[in-house]
């Protein structure tokens, strides 16, 4: 149980995340699966900072967690907006960028 | 104050004239640019005199001084200062060209009064003097293709100042294309000069020639031809003198000035300075002698059928600077020099006169319209008539004593020259008749309405027209001015053509030969190191030269009187006889026509070609199109990449985390 | 030390159970749920690090709070069954995985080929106050003061802009009909009641 196990599976989580990110059409599951990386994210920080006995990982895990959530507050508040207006609650149809 | 100080004056009077003209037109009353100009070049002869005081006072080992401005260019192998040379032969060119010109300047105030661009001329004309008196003053070729160059541009700006005549136009861009073949000439010449001596001074090179330049070297002799073509295009000698004829597009006292006193004389001028080149390279003087011998004749056989006056002036022009030419080709310095001196009075003079006579016939300049205008305006009369006396080199004017004391020097030479100065002697005959041709058909026979109109103090005033093509003009800018002027009227122009009347007949007392060779004796320090210093005619091989010189002219007086004065009817039947002849020579023995269909319709061609095919097809289609369209190609596929879709780009940011990851990856493993 | 490794392969397990299950199941809904059960999860792992206190966070706050919001959107929102659009999304479907696959070996490999021994020990020795409340909040208030004073007021902001987007707007006009082409602006003006 040495520290590459916890490592690997936070990449394993991280991978999980990123491949719903890519391949998911509701923007609603497009953000848990960021949380997903997030949380691998945090995983990672947790077990370095076991490894080296210093607790500034724990702490930039906590400012991790903070920005999730400030994150997941406005993603939310943005897809509410959308579907207020009606629009449709899909990825793909959000193509406003296009050059 | 020394000589050189004087020779910074020289140059910087028109200088300033020309500033003060161009920039402060509109704020300058009436014909004040006028007065300025020729104050300024009043106060250029001053300081040219000036610089004649001081030079005489030095001694006689040191009458060859070199001022320096600055240094122009200072490289490894390669320097050039700004420089003129003060010494006897640019002190007399500069005496010339300021005297005359002052002369010219005040004949443009009553001639072009009533011209929209009165201002404009007289910028022109002090550009004009200033670039002429850099050439003739500058010390290393550098300066003097600077001056050169801008002579050509002054000439193409007064040549077309009438700039909404498309004659003119025409012809000032001929006479510039042309001018530029001269250029180049000169440029290249002074570059082989500069590769074998490895200078660009006048005297670097002249010291340093004997030793790098066997006799005849091909590298000397290609350098002087084609310094040859420079002098040969900006003096219109054969084969490159048809822009002078068409140069009379400009106003007169243009004519005046730059194509009989200065400009064209500067091809003389380069000649005599670079003659210890020319001494080194015979080969090349005798180019030069047989193009100026051939030239003289060819010019007065036309001259003798052209029927437009100043035309046949211009003519003249081309002839006389032949023998100029010749003279300083045989290296008769300072009988040639003589001969551009004398030549820039009486040649001012006659095209001083025509202008008078011209502005009586409102503009019209064809010698079939004009007639008697003897009683109606004398003043132009006698002045003309001392020109084409001096013309004529009629005993004793100053005229028979410089060309003839070329043709003596030229026989003196012997060998081949001989046959150039029989050649001369034809030529001043038919020289003298089409110079009296001039007097009898303008001055004498029966008046036409425009003289018996002067002749009751009336002026007649025509229509606004070109005088070659009949289309019709305003007198707005770009076109003549309303009124015209005559000599008669003007004190200006008297002020002008007197002293010029004057000299005509009596500056032959410098160069009488045996008893005042003044201008000999002034010129000596420029060029005792000539080789052929001492091969000086016997006297009485000069006093013999003078009187078959006399008696050609009286000849040629005496067959233009029976021909115009006494039997006019000989002239139309001689006509009809040699009407072939007449022909060739009205036509200028076809060398424009030769020209436009060997080198300008060729030209013309290729330059179709050139945009048809290689333009449209190649350079527009290919480099450009095929530019273009790489680059769009290009673009559009990374334009491809923004498509708007969220996922695509979330989807390129993993991978690009990935190849970040990996490189890392590799990089520390 | 064994039960620690059962644990570790328990928790480890749930983690990626759920994680399947927030990338692969159709629901939103269920999606949301299992995102709960993985965050628990993790929380278990954290305890096992020895981090007691991210541990209790992680559930009070992530699992408790915002997870909870999340039901709240998604029960609002609704969020249908949908199928990857075969058209458009095609690609992205089969290479997305790849892609996610890739950088999931790459990490493997640095991790497990790396020469970092450390990796393969336990760790150092900790004291018992490690990861403990106190501790946390002892770093909170000395050594990262800035960045903890920057986190609340980043949190002022969040909810700062959480009101404006949830608050509505008198006299606007009627929300169009579906439209491809959407704008932020669009979505920020919100809209009528429904």
């Amino acid at each position: 149980m040495s520290t590459s196990w916890f490592v690997v599976l936070s990449a394993f989580i991280f991978s999980i995340g990123a491949a719903g990110v890519l391949t998911r059409r509701s923007p609603l599951v497009i953000l848990l699966c960021l949380e997903l990386m997030l949380n691998a994210g945090n995983l990672a920080l947790i077990a370095f900072s076991r490894m080296l006995g210093n607790s500034d990982g724990q702490i930039f895990a906590l400012m991790v967690m903070v920005v999730a959530a400030c994150e997941v507050v406005i993603g939310l508040g943005i897809i509410v907006g959308m579907f207020r207006r009606r629009l449709p609650i899909d990825v793909d149809e959000m193509s406003e960028l296009r050059g | 104050m020394n000589a050189t100080d004087f020779g910074w004056i020289v140059l910087a009077c028109p200088l300033v004239g020309t500033a003060i003209s161009a920039l402060g037109w509109r704020v300058l009353p009436g014909r004040a640019p006028g007065y300025v100009g020729s104050l300024a070049i009043l106060g250029s002869f001053l300081a040219s005199l000036g610089m004649l005081q001081k030079l005489s006072d030095q001694p006689e080992e040191a009458k060859q001084l070199v001022g320096t401005a600055f240094t122009y260019i200072d490289t490894a192998g390669f320097a050039a200062d700004l420089a003129i040379l003060v010494d006897p032969l640019s002190v007399l060119m500069c005496l010339v060209v300021s005297g005359v010109s002052f002369l010219i300047h005040l004949y443009s105030i009553a001639y072009m009064t009533s011209d929209e661009g009165f201002a404009r001329f007289f910028a022109y004309l002090n550009f004009f003097v200033f670039s002429m008196l850099l050439l003739v003053l500058a010390a290393n070729f550098v300066l003097l293709i600077v001056g050169w160059a801008f002579v050509g541009a002054a000439s193409y700006l007064l040549i077309s100042f009438w700039y909404r005549r498309s004659t003119a136009t025409g012809a000032g861009i001929k006479a510039f294309v042309i001018n530029v073949i001269g250029d180049v000439g000169l440029v290249i010449g002074a570059f082989l000069l500069f590769e074998a001596t490895g200078s660009l001074d006048y005297f670097g090179v002249f010291e340093r020639a004997p030793e790098v330049f066997g006799e005849n070297d091909p590298q000397l002799v290609a350098a002087c031809l084609m310094i040859l073509v420079g002098a040969f295009a900006k003096s219109a000698q054969l084969p490159l003198h048809t822009w002078l004829p068409d140069a009379m597009e400009g106003p007169t006292p243009v004519s005046a000035l730059i194509h009989a006193a200065t400009m064209v004389t500067a091809g003389v001028y380069l000649i005599a300075r670079c003659f210890p080149l020319f001494e080194l390279a015979p080969a090349a003087a005798d180019v030069s002698a047989i193009i100026g011998t051939a030239t003289l004749i060819f010019a007065a056989s036309i001259a003798m059928a052209a029927t437009d006056l100043k035309r046949v002036i211009a003519y003249s022009t081309m002839s006389q600077i032949g023998y100029m030419i010749l003279g300083v080709s045989v290296a008769a310095y300072g009988a040639g020099l003589f001969h551009l001196m004398t030549h820039a009075f009486f040649k001012a003079l006659l095209f001083m006169g025509a202008g008078s006579v011209i502005g009586a016939m409102s503009g019209i300049q064809s010698l079939d319209r004009m007639g008697g205008f003897r009683k109606a305006m004398p003043f132009t009369f006698i002045t003309f008539t001392i020109g084409a006396l001096a013309l004529a080199a009629f005993p004793l004017t100053s005229g028979f004593f410089s060309k003839d004391e070329i043709l003596a020097y030229t026989l003196n030479r012997g060998g081949f020259y001989i046959v150039l100065a029989v050649v001369g002697y034809i030529a001043a005959l038919l020289t003298a008749f089409y110079s009296f041709r001039l007097v009898f058909r303008v001055f004498f026979g029966p008046p036409v309405p425009e003289a018996r109109e002067l002749e009751q103090g009336h002026m007649t005033h025509g229509a606004h027209a070109n005088p070659a093509t009949g289309e019709d003009e305003d007198t707005d800018v770009g076109f003549p001015g309303a009124e015209h002027h005559i000599a008669e009227r003007e004190w200006a122009m008297k002020a002008a053509m007197g002293p010029l009347a004057v000299l005509a007949l009596i500056a032959g007392v410098l160069g009488i030969p045996g008893v005042t060779d003044t201008l000999e004796h002034f010129l000596e320090p420029t060029f005792e190191e000539s080789r052929f210093h001492a091969e000086v005619p016997s006297e009485g091989a000069e006093f013999t030269g003078l009187v078959a010189g006399g008696l050609f002219a009286l000849v040629g007086i005496a067959a233009a009187y029976f021909y115009f004065l006494r039997d006019p009817a000989r002239r139309v039947r001689t006509r009809e006889r040699f009407g072939g002849l007449h022909r060739v020579l009205i036509n200028k023995w076809y060398v424009d026509e030769i020209y436009d269909a060997t080198i300008v319709r060729p030209a013309a061609a290729a330059g179709r070609f050139g945009r048809n095919v290689v333009e449209s097809t190649f350079v527009q289609g290919v480099l450009v199109g095929g530019t273009v369209g790489i680059v769009r190609a290009g673009t559009s596929l990374a334009r491809s990449i923004q498509n708007g879709e969220v996922r695509a780009y979330a989807a390129l940011l993993l991978v690009g985390l990935a190849c970040l990851v990996l490189y890392f990856l590799l990089v520390s493993s | 030390m064994i039960f620690e490794q059962i644990l570790f392969f328990v928790a480890g397990i749930g983690a990626i159970a759920g994680a399947l299950g927030v990338a692969l199941l159709r629901n939103p809904f269920y999606s949301v749920l299992a995102l709960v059960a993985h965050l628990v999860a993790l929380a278990v792992l954290f305890l096992l690090l020895r981090a007691d206190f991210l541990a209790a966070a992680q559930v009070v706050v992530y699992a408790g709070a915002v997870m909870v919001l999340y039901v709240f959107v998604v029960a609002y929102v609704g969020g249908t069954d949908e199928p990857l659009r075969p058209d458009s999304g095609g690609l992205l479907a089969t290479l997305g995985p790849v892609f996610a696959l890739a950088l999931f070996l790459e990490i493997s490999v640095a991790v497990l080929g790396s020469s970092l021994g450390a990796l393969d020990s336990r760790g150092v020795e900790v004291g018992a106050g490690f990861g403990s409340p106190g501790e946390i909040g002892r770093l909170l208030l000395t050594k990262f003061l800035l960045p903890f004073e920057a986190a609340s007021f980043l949190l002022l902001l969040a909810a700062v802009a959480a009101v404006l987007l949830a608050r509505k707007r008198r006299g606007l006009e009627e929300p169009e009909a579906r439209v491809p082409a959407l704008s932020v602006s669009d979505v920020m003006k919100g809209s009528d009641p429904v």
